[in-house]
């Protein structure tokens, strides 16, 4: 880079390379516009591929197999005591995202997307600047796909205690483990942690963990939970951190009991906020709502007609599949495709074990909207496949119209859960009804036949459990 | 929730063109706030919200075309849900259109369309991209598919027109079962527009061969197709030509313009025109009727609205000036030039710009020694004049310079004859030759 200022025009900007932001610039260069992609970091991939999704699953899946390991002890494993080597596993995590990160720098060379690194800040509706003048981008359209931070806890601002991020660089095994949050990140987190020996408390403030889940799919996990976690505290607020000796001691509010829990490490998982506060957005005219988010249409445009916002910055689950999807809307409308955001599902998925996944309406949603609904739900333990896991802890579950059958929503909670979901997605994207489930061959034996088997029984004719008559 | 339709816009007029819209989504809005502004191929109105509350979704952007019934803003006035207009509303609507003569128009009687709440009807990514891109609403397709899915053809069927109004099956059935003689005509009227040998074939694929721009039919040159291809395909177009000796009339032209210097504008021919075409159209009512070929009736006008072609920035407009017969050459002369100027500045009132019973196209300011013109539908005919040009005649056995004016007449054969057509032409430009033939009859 030239010393100095240097003013360029782009067709188009993109800021952010995580899910959205990268998906945005590849889609947008393979429909012919020039693009320009802002990012702060070194590394591409964002909060999803660097700090995020990639190398929790990276984690989820070592300690997944030691768990499995020992389970089959008693099918007929011969195995010594499981245990980790903490250098290999973070050597291993980081060749794995590593090889993501290079991966999408090459899918965006490749197309001549010039990527510039820094901090993009808005200088007025047309014109952002790239850490504070190095850069000056005069665009035609602009998306911004910055995502969101981790929310820190106001009690212990200044502790060095753990986010999520911080964890999963696997700095240490503590031995007792407070995890606040017990949320998704929070108790995928805390299994990692649990499996690898850490003597896990997790501290959550609502009545229940998982609060965004329904309350039949969460119960089988945290029946799994009770197993592997010290203690869960629900109902709790976090009143203070201290340190104490050469850990911290967690003050514990609950229902006005106070409680003060000794312990090595504390991670806290409390959500996370958009990273709309440090673009200057106050020098555009777009419009900002609850929370921080942006507001946009259904095409994701903002109140300036040629600025996008996808992902974490505006409504909806921050997921890294919703903003990726966005992102190839906005692409399209950019280049003047007739395109728009009307997905009817966005499905969700918790890596605990069991997995937990649901698309479309919960029962939640269903009894908030005042929504009619017809519920089919099946048993893992009835399943052939699930046997010979010895995994029979888990459901799938369906709603449905009871006048057209049509599919409303499924929510499921079991081994492989994350990857049957999608068919559930596809079912809710068609307008596929009972029916178009029943009679889809399911290859025997798997747990995605459990899907057929939920729709027969939400049809009343179900061939493999004895309905109570 | 409230869902606003687009209200009828005035007579013959099913669509128009985002100009503008005053609010965006989100925005809270009060009751006749203004909501958008809407081109039609007349006028531009204004349309005022029926409701107070925050906009929730609105339709099309700038540029869009949107048609009357369509959804085109859902407002959040705090009464819950509702969606989907039934076919009925629909029709209620249609029988109590909003007038046009204000221009801005109130909407308040389209309340009728707020019905049962619901979900998004199901059907699949690709249909839905389908109906998006075919401007289809497919929120008020009642599908066709198991649990009312929304099929493909559902949505392709909407589209084409051909099926009913909200393209409700059930309703379609019940309106065939009730023997509706209108909906069944309505079909009928449909099926009829397949034409034998008529291929309309998808284009060849052009930019093979070289560069190309593609540019959206939008406003005055999607409304001229429309007029065109009805006219061409539905009137059996026969031109007669002939020439007018209009040496006497120019020279009294020019001679009053020099008299009448720095005293407002000059004088035409065009004027002139008109007087001697109201004249020879008293003489020929055939060619100032209309055919009503599903009746099978002939409409005599007993009034003369002439309009004016008028080439605008926008495109081809026709002004009409409403009972030309009962204006003389000044106030003809008068009311053409302000008619041209609104059309051509975009400032014109929808009244002006219909009620025509006849029109007059000049290309003669441009050059030209004759031309066919296509009639403007659904009128008998038009007259075209080319360029008034010296040129040798033979008068009296000797060859003499005179001032000839081209006229071509187009003009429907259901209506009028050839020989018919020729009289009253020969008559027209008798009165051009001779100014004070036309003088008594002013």
């Amino acid at each position: 880079m030239v010393m100095g200022s240097l003013t360029q025009d782009a067709e188009v900007v993109v800021i952010g390379a995580g899910p959205g932001g990268y998906v945005a610039a590849i889609r947008l260069a393979d429909l012919g516009k020039e693009v320009v992609l802002v990012e702060e970091s070194e590394d591409l991939g964002g909060v999803c591929l660097r700090e995020g999704c990639i190398p929790s699953k990276v984690l989820i899946n070592v300690v997944d197999i030691g768990n499995s390991a020992v389970d089959a002890k008693k099918m007929g494993l011969n195995i010594g005591e499981v245990s980790y080597d903490l250098a290999k596993l973070r050597k291993w995590t980081g060749s794995v995202v590593d090889g993501l990160t290079k991966g999408v720098r090459l899918l965006l060379e490749k197309r001549g997307i010039e990527i510039v690194h820094g901090r993009a800040q808005f200088v007025n509706n047309n014109t952002i600047s790239v850490d504070g003048g190095k850069v000056t981008l005069n665009y035609k359209h602009c998306v911004i796909a910055t995502g969101s931070r981790i929310n820190e806890l106001p009690t212990a601002y200044d502790l060095p205690l753990w986010s999520s991020a911080d964890a999963l660089k696997l700095p240490e095994v503590p031995k007792r483990l407070v995890v606040v949050g017990g949320g998704y990140i929070g108790l995928e987190m805390g299994l990692v942690y649990a499996g690898l020996g850490s003597k896990v408390t997790i501290v959550e403030f609502s009545e229940r963990l998982l609060l965004g889940a329904d309350p039949d799919l969460a119960g089988v996990m945290i029946k799994q939970c009770e197993q592997r976690f010290e203690r869960i505290l629900v109902e709790s607020r976090v009143e203070k951190v201290e340190e104490s000796g050469d850990g911290y001691a967690v003050t514990v509010d609950h229902n006005s009991k106070k409680e003060t829990i000794e312990t090595d490490q504390v991670l806290v998982a409390i959500g996370r906020k958009p990273n709309t506060d440090n673009l200057s957005l106050e020098n555009t005219d777009i419009k900002i709502i609850e929370h921080g988010l942006i507001d946009v249409d259904n095409h994701n445009r903002t109140s300036v007609p040629n600025i996008y916002a996808i992902g974490d910055v505006v409504r909806g689950p921050a997921l890294a599949h919703k903003a990726s999807r966005e992102a190839k809307v906005v692409a399209e409308i950019i280049a003047n495709h007739n395109a728009e955001f009307d997905n009817r599902a966005i499905p969700a998925v918790v890596f605990t074990d069991p997995e937990i996944a649901w698309t479309g309406l919960t029962e939640r949603e269903a009894h908030e909207q005042g929504v009619n609904y017809k519920l089919g739900k099946f048993p893992l333990r009835a399943l052939g496949r699930a046997r010979t896991m010895g995994r029979t802890d888990g459901m799938v579950k369906i709603l449905s119209d009871p006048e057209t059958n049509l599919v409303l929503g499924v929510g499921m909670v079991g081994p492989h859960v994350s990857e049957m979901i999608s068919e559930a997605t596809l079912a809710l994207e068609m307008g596929a009804t009972l029916e178009d489930l029943m009679v889809t061959i399911h290859p025997h034996p798997t747990i995605s036949e459990s899907i057929m088997e939920a729709a027969e029984v939400a049809a009343g004719s179900a061939v493999h459990i004895v309905a109570p008559k | 929730m409230f869902e606003f339709k687009l209200p009828d816009l005035g007579e013959g007029i099913h669509e128009g063109e985002v100009l503008k819209w005053h609010v965006k989504v989100g925005d809270t809005i009060k009751e006749d706030d203004p909501l958008i502004e809407i081109e039609t191929d007349k006028a531009a109105v204004t349309i005022p919200s029926p409701r107070g509350g925050i906009i929730m979704t609105l339709k099309g952007e700038v540029g869009d075309i949107l048609n009357v019934g369509d959804v085109i803003v859902t407002i959040d006035d705090g009464n819950g849900v509702s969606v989907a207009p039934t076919e009925t509303k629909t029709e209620e609507v249609v029988e109590t259109p909003v007038k046009v003569e204000a221009l801005a128009l109130s909407a308040k009687k389209v309340e009728a369309l707020e019905v049962e709440s619901g979900r998004p009807v199901p059907a699949a990514p690709a249909t839905r991209r389908l109906a998006r891109e075919l401007g289809v609403n497919i929120n008020i397709i009642k599908g066709t598919g198991p649990a009312g899915r929304v099929t493909l053809e559902d949505v392709k069927l909407i589209a084409s027109g051909e099926a009913l109004a909200v393209a409700d099956q059930a309703a379609k059935a019940e309106a065939v079962e009730k023997d509706d003689s209108c909906a069944v005509a309505e079909f009928a009227a449909h099926a009829s527009t397949a034409i034998p040998f008529l291929d309309i074939d998808p284009m060849p694929d052009f930019a093979k061969e070289g560069p190309i721009e593609i540019e959206k039919l939008r406003s005055i040159r999607r409304k001229v197709a429309h007029k065109m291809t009805t006219s061409k395909i539905l009137i059996p177009h026969v031109v007669h030509m002939d020439e007018a000796d209009v040496t006497e009339l120019d020279k009294f032209r020019r001679e009053e313009n020099a008299l009448r210097e720095g005293q407002g504008g000059k004088f035409t021919l065009l004027p002139f025109v008109i007087k001697a075409v109201i004249a020879g159209l008293k003489e020929y009512p055939a060619l100032n009727a209309s055919l009503d070929p599903l009746k099978e009736e002939i409409i005599y006008k007993k009034y003369y609205n002439m309009g004016v072609a008028v080439d605008s920035d926008r495109g081809l407009i026709v002004p009409v000036i409403k009972n030309a017969d009962q204006k003389n050459i000044i106030q003809l002369s008068d009311k053409i030039v302000e008619l041209a100027e609104g059309a051509r500045n975009g400032n014109i009132n929808v009244a002006d710009l219909s009620g025509g019973t006849f029109t007059i196209t000049n290309i003669g300011p441009i050059g030209g020694t004759g031309f066919a013109a296509a009639i403007n539908y659904p009128e008998a005919a038009i007259i075209g004049l080319a360029r008034a040009q010296d040129k040798p005649v033979v008068r009296d056995g000797e060859i003499v310079i005179r001032k000839m004016l081209p006229i071509s007449l187009s003009f429907d054969h259901r209506i009028a004859d050839g020989a018919d057509v020729a009289r009253m032409v020969s008559g027209i430009i008798k009165r051009l030759s001779d100014p004070y033939t036309l003088l008594l009859e002013i």
